[in-house]
């Protein structure tokens, strides 16, 4: 199997296995740029262990994985950090921000990782933070903001370096359904402006339905929905 | 979540009531699960390791106390100015200490002198000559493969051991040999004294000096301190936990009274275990004490015995102040039913009582300045008092100093940033973690002021220079001097090896009025005394020696007349004398003092060996001078072998410029011991709490990793966050340390002078113990940033 | 949804012609399916038979003669009955879902296929929904958000009937 033409990140037949119990056993996944792609599935299904090996946090046991034309199994750890600050994008469900970093600051971190000077940083993270509706929190701290405007940082901090793929695992599902839908509403058209392709953990097929298309993971096995209609 | 019993009296309710909440803390804590447990042993450890430093440090003037009863029982000076005559009762001991590299190895050499002589503590009955009887840790040296230079110094038959009794530590190193002919009244080479018994014929309970019991006083507040302040923080370990459990219970109803007792009673079931874990430690210590030996001092089990007295002041303060340091914490903590709500940002420190405290000490310190060790005693009160607040306000100003540099700390790299933002929002946290260390050091760095300032008056210059000679050897009079000095000289590793004898002349055979000093040596050996214009065999020469006063020198000057009669070791005591008749040769000439002498007092004549007749040299007492060559790494257990071969009774000494009470070098030793235990022990602390708040933040470590974070940058940011507090610390506590330094000093009237080399060391090992703190905590750091901390379980 | 209650609903606010509640009835309610003019005047003949409005006014002139109609009293108080009284909840006891899976079952047939199916059904239906809730107003996205709740409603018992596939195969071979 050859991961389809024009894809932008796509892994063929993945293992990986936490003990005895197997998170991956076979799955596929494919997306294009500027694509939405939810990934679906009953809890402990594989989803999340399937984003943390598309993203290069995790090496699975077996299997290819592909971004931009690049094997990531021959990257090197210091590669596939540098790939995570620049080319990647991620927001989790919580417990990301760093509790003692300003809002800004937060936003900011990842520009700073890859060197650009404070000033400037928190120059794009204004920005950012105002492109989500949650400007006025810059001088806060993630313990004096709600959940929804919490998560809505984390988008900003996601999306600040211009990422190609923004990595979101369950982005909503510690957020009630109000400020679940204006997250996502808010991510999938930041996503859009920024063409950047999305890959969307979720069990709740509201949230499911902000993407152009869903691949379902079944006891660590996928289903890619709209190639097997 | 308990209803209270209506039917009693409130007071009797109340109390019943408190008793049952401490006991179900006490319950959790030790039905907490796998991470109950966890915690109860982190505590128990830390609370033990404090609790085994409280009892070892108490058990301390017990130590004292014993070998100083050892040390009086085998005393054998007859501090007799005369020498008692033989008889049935008497025994002839000679004092043959000698050195085994860096170790002092006692040595006495017995000569019992008729069936009841005294025996010395320890010893069954006499060794006979050739044999002895040595303590347990001389007989393994002795079988170790690396001594044979010792075993040939000591070349008598191993017949028994010496008993506890009569030795001052396990590895003390000993031995009482027979001997036979010892002379009591030899002149030169080691003391030897007659004696009817052992022990010292008056025993006084010497008046204890107020510097060497102020600097005791000092080294207790300054060694428990920390351990104080450890014990404190112990009892914490795994405190964010055990927030989240009491949460639980307020959610099931608990009042925050009960929550605040439920807290107390773990604290208390922590700080108990941690007693009895202390015991097994110190118990376990005390029999390891045993077995080691650290800088020279040993001990035995025995005398680590703490006194009841403090033994329950322990096991009363240590619980007691467990439940009190929980209550104190719980204060800035409002445990809510959904969670704990640390008071959010906490009331800007104050400065002003934090500054009462030192201030507080200097005062009560103050009035002591200038006593000195001459207009009587210090106020052991005040001074403990004193020390103790001046230390107690490092670690009240520490909090408030962190607060506001690091509040002012600004940009740098993300590592940093990240470091300064966590510190800024808990800098309390922060300043406790370093402020067992700034105690400690704070404390050592005055104690080492006040030891190197009063070291002056501990230490004896010798006068003499080692860069001359390196080694010299008393000889017992009567020995062939020249044979003496060749056996040096063909010595492995000895250089230069120089024969100085001395003796007396007088114008009399006896009672003379005029006696004048007489340095004999070849010429060679002369020129290390004076410097010579020319010199051959024969020569006599006069020295005036410009360090002797002028009437010593004038009478000296009335015997040195050319041609006149003098009589070499002229009767002058009750020693049997030679009386030899000598006649100053025509000849003599003045020449000038060395002032590097070899030989320190040398005066008077300066004769070559044969312008002495054949019979005087028995009447030399000789010296051998030696200089070793440093690249031969034994050459000192040489040149001390030779002596012992050409007379056991030969007296070795090594030139040092400085000699130092021994009293002294011991408290010095034990506040090095001290400070190295305490320092160590609050690293482990430190590391502790460190992996602990690591675990707390295993997802935010994760989440960072999976953004890209940098491993470099975390650990980075790990090193910051430890050493910023650090480094604050160790500023404060130097300027403490310093203060209390010159306190001390002033107190006992000694000039101020900073040892600057000190000061940087203790530094050092402060700051050497955090980074060894953030180097172990990087793999766990490392491990715990893995992806896998992504995880929901 | 009763269409006489809705509008004599509209009419509350204040007289209108039959065109003009078709329109407003259109706008708010009638996203799927618009109201024939055949329906609004069958339906206001019978709510004037019956008393619950009545004639206002009526307009001639250019085309057809339009009537106003106002509510009455009587018409205000079936409203508020109506509002007031609550609606049986819908149940679906025999959907085609339902049978269609336990038909799968009986047949050997994989009944996981037709509940992936199924569900990519439902999310491109969801998809347009979420799709149009973003370009609407709020009216808009209420009525989404009832269909997608609805629909979501169906996606749970799909998944829960997935995660019990092995149990119900077992219930129906016996």
């Amino acid at each position: 199997m050859t991961p389809p033409p024009g894809s932008l990140l796509a892994a063929e037949d993945l293992r990986k296995a936490y003990g005895p119990t197997l998170a991956l056993d076979g799955a596929a996944f494919s997306i294009h740029p500027g694509e939405i792609v939810a990934v679906m599935g009953p809890s402990g299904s594989g989803k999340s262990t399937l984003l943390h090996c598309l993203a290069g946090i995790v090496p699975p046991d077996s299997g290819s994985i592909t971004y931009a034309g690049r094997e990531l199994a021959t990257m090197s750890d210091v590669e596939r950090s540098a790939l995570r600050r620049g080319d990647f994008g991620f927001v989790f469900q919580f417990g990301q921000l760093v509790p003692e970093l300003t809002c800004v600051e937060n936003v900011a971190l990842p520009l700073r990782l890859n060197g650009t000077s404070r000033k400037e940083a928190e120059r794009a993270a204004l920005g950012w933070l105002e492109r989500l509706e949650v400007d006025d929190l810059g001088g806060k701290r993630p313990g004096e903001v709600s959940g929804g405007q919490g998560q809505r940082v984390a988008v900003a901090r996601a999306l600040v370096t211009g990422p190609r793929v923004l990595f979101a695992d369950e982005p909503t599902g510690a957020l009630d359904s109000l400020n679940g839908e204006r997250v996502m509403e808010l991510l999938t058209e930041a996503a859009r402006s920024t063409d950047a392709a999305v890959v969307l953990v979720t069990h709740e097929a509201r949230v499911a339905a902000y993407s152009d298309r869903e691949i379902v993971v079944r006891d660590g096995r996928s289903r890619d929905m709209e190639r097997a209609v | 979540m308990k209803p209270r019993d209506g039917g009693l009296p409130p007071g009797r309710g109340r109390a019943r009531g408190w008793a049952g909440d401490l006991a179900m803390g006490a319950r959790f804590a030790v039905t907490g699960g796998r991470e109950g447990w966890v915690r109860m042993t982190l505590t128990a450890v830390g609370v033990g390791l404090g609790v085994a430093l409280l009892l070892l440090t108490t058990a301390l003037p017990n130590v004292f106390t014993a070998r100083h009863r050892v040390e009086e029982a085998r005393y054998d000076y007859s501090f007799s100015g005369t020498t008692r005559p033989r008889a049935d009762d008497t025994v002839l001991v000679a004092v043959t200490d000698t050195r085994w590299h860096a170790k002092d190895v006692r040595g006495r050499l017995l000569e019992p002198e008729g069936s009841r002589a005294p025996l010395p503590p320890g010893l069954g009955r006499f060794p006979a000559a050739g044999e002895m009887a040595v303590s347990p840790a001389l007989r393994e040296l002795l079988a170790s493969d690396g001594a044979r230079l010792l075993r040939e110094r000591l070349p008598y038959r191993i017949v028994g051991t010496i008993g506890e009794s009569g030795l001052i530590g396990s590895q003390e190193l000993a031995y009482y040999a027979g001997a036979k002919g010892l002379d009591p009244d030899a002149n030169g080479g080691v003391r030897v004294d007659r004696l009817v018994r052992f022990g010292d014929p008056q025993p006084t309970t010497e008046k204890t000096d107020p510097v060497l019991l102020l600097m005791v006083l000092v080294v207790f507040v300054v060694l428990l301190m920390p351990v104080a302040v450890f014990i404190a923080a112990a009892v914490r370990f795994g405190g964010e936990r055990r927030d989240r459990r009491l949460a639980a219970l307020r959610l099931v109803g608990s009042d925050s009274g009960m929550t605040r007792r439920i807290a107390a009673g773990e604290a208390l079931a922590g700080a108990l275990l941690g007693l009895a874990v202390g015991t097994v430690f110190f118990l376990i210590g005390r029999q390891i004490a045993g077995s080691v030996e650290v800088l020279g001092e040993s001990v035995f089990p025995g005398y680590l015995d703490p006194s009841p007295a403090l033994l329950a002041l322990v096991a009363v303060a240590v619980p007691a102040s467990a439940v009190l340091v929980t209550l104190l914490a719980m204060r800035g903590v409002v445990v809510e039913p959904l969670g704990v709500v640390r008071t959010v940002r906490p009331a800007r420190r104050r400065l002003w009582w934090r500054l009462l405290l030192p201030l507080a000490g200097l005062a009560l310190l103050y009035p002591m300045v200038g006593k000195g060790r001459n207009s009587g005693g210090f106020n052991q009160y005040l001074v403990t008092c004193g020390v103790l607040l001046l230390l107690v306000g490092v670690t009240a100003l520490l909090p408030w100093i962190v607060e506001r540099v690091v509040a002012r700390l600004g940009a740098g790299p993300v590592s940093w940033q990240l470091a300064v933002r966590r510190l800024q929002l808990s800098s309390g946290t922060a300043a406790r973690m370093v402020n067992g260390i700034a105690v400690a050091v704070a404390g050592a760095i005055a104690l080492q002021m006040l030891f190197a300032g009063v070291e002056s008056q501990y230490t004896e210059s010798t006068g003499r220079d080692p860069g001359r000679a390196s080694m010299e050897v008393s000889l017992p009079e009567r020995s062939d001097a020249a044979a003496v000095g060749e056996a040096f000289r063909r010595t492995e590793g000895v250089r230069v090896s120089v024969v100085l004898s001395t003796t007396t002349a007088a114008d009399k055979r006896r009672d003379a009025d005029n006696l004048v000093d007489l340095t004999v040596g070849d010429c060679a050996a002369l020129r290390e005394v004076a410097r010579l214009p020319s010199c051959r065999d024969g020569d006599v020469f006069t020295l005036r020696n410009p360090h002797y006063d002028s009437s010593y020198n004038d009478s000296t000057a009335a015997v040195v007349r050319p041609g006149r009669q003098l009589y070499l070791d002229p009767d002058g005591s009750d020693t049997p004398s030679l009386q030899v008749p000598w006649r100053l040769p025509a000849g003599l000439r003045q020449v000038p003092y060395r002032e590097d002498a070899l030989q320190n007092g040398a005066n008077g004549l300066l004769v070559t060996r044969s312008a002495l007749p054949a019979k005087a040299l028995s009447a030399l007492h000789g010296h051998v001078f030696v200089r070793t060559d440093e690249s031969v790494p034994d050459a000192p257990e040489h040149v001390r072998n030779t002596a012992a071969r050409v007379d056991a009774t030969a007296d070795v000494f090594t030139w040092t410029e400085t000699e130092q009470s021994t009293r002294y070098t011991s408290l010095r030793t034990g506040l090095f011991v001290g400070a190295v235990c305490v320092l160590v022990l609050i690293g482990a602390s430190l590391l502790v709490s460190q992996l602990e708040q690591l675990r707390e933040r295993r997802r935010l470590l994760s989440s960072l990793v999976a953004f890209g974070t940098r491993r470099r940058t975390l650990g980075l940011s790990v090193l910051w966050q430890t050493a910023v507090p650090v480094l604050l610390g160790l500023l404060l506590s130097s300027a403490v340390g310093l203060t209390l330094g010159t306190v001390l000093l002033k107190m006992t009237a000694t000039p101020v002078t900073v040892d600057w080399a000190s000061v940087l060391s203790l530094t050092g090992a402060g700051a050497a113990v955090v980074l060894a703190v953030t180097l172990l905590s990087l793999p766990p750091l490392l491990r715990l940033a893995r992806p896998d901390g992504l995880r929901t379980e | 949804m009763s269409i006489g209650h809705t509008l004599l609903g509209l009419l509350e606010s204040g007289p209108r012609h039959g065109y003009d509640l078709k329109r407003a009835f259109d706008e708010k309610f009638g996203h799927d399916r618009p109201l024939h003019y055949g329906q609004v005047y069958s339906t206001m003949s019978r709510l004037l038979r019956n008393g619950l409005v009545e004639v206002d006014g009526i307009e001639s002139g250019g085309g057809p003669e339009r009537k106003r109609y106002a509510i009455t009293d009587a018409g205000v108080t079936d409203v508020e009955r109506w509002l007031a009284s609550p609606e049986k909840p819908a149940e679906y006891l025999q959907s085609t879902l339902y049978t269609k899976v336990v038909l799968a079952l009986l047949t050997h047939r994989d009944a996981a296929d037709i509940l992936d199916t199924q569900r990519a059904e439902h999310l491109r239906s969801m998809r347009i929904l979420t799709d149009r809730k973003r370009r609407g107003d709020l009216a808009d996205q209420l009525i989404c958000d009832h269909a997608l709740f609805h629909l979501e409603a169906d996606l749970r018992w799909l998944e829960l009937t997935a995660a019990r596939l092995d149990r119900l195969r077992a219930e129906v071979a016996r």
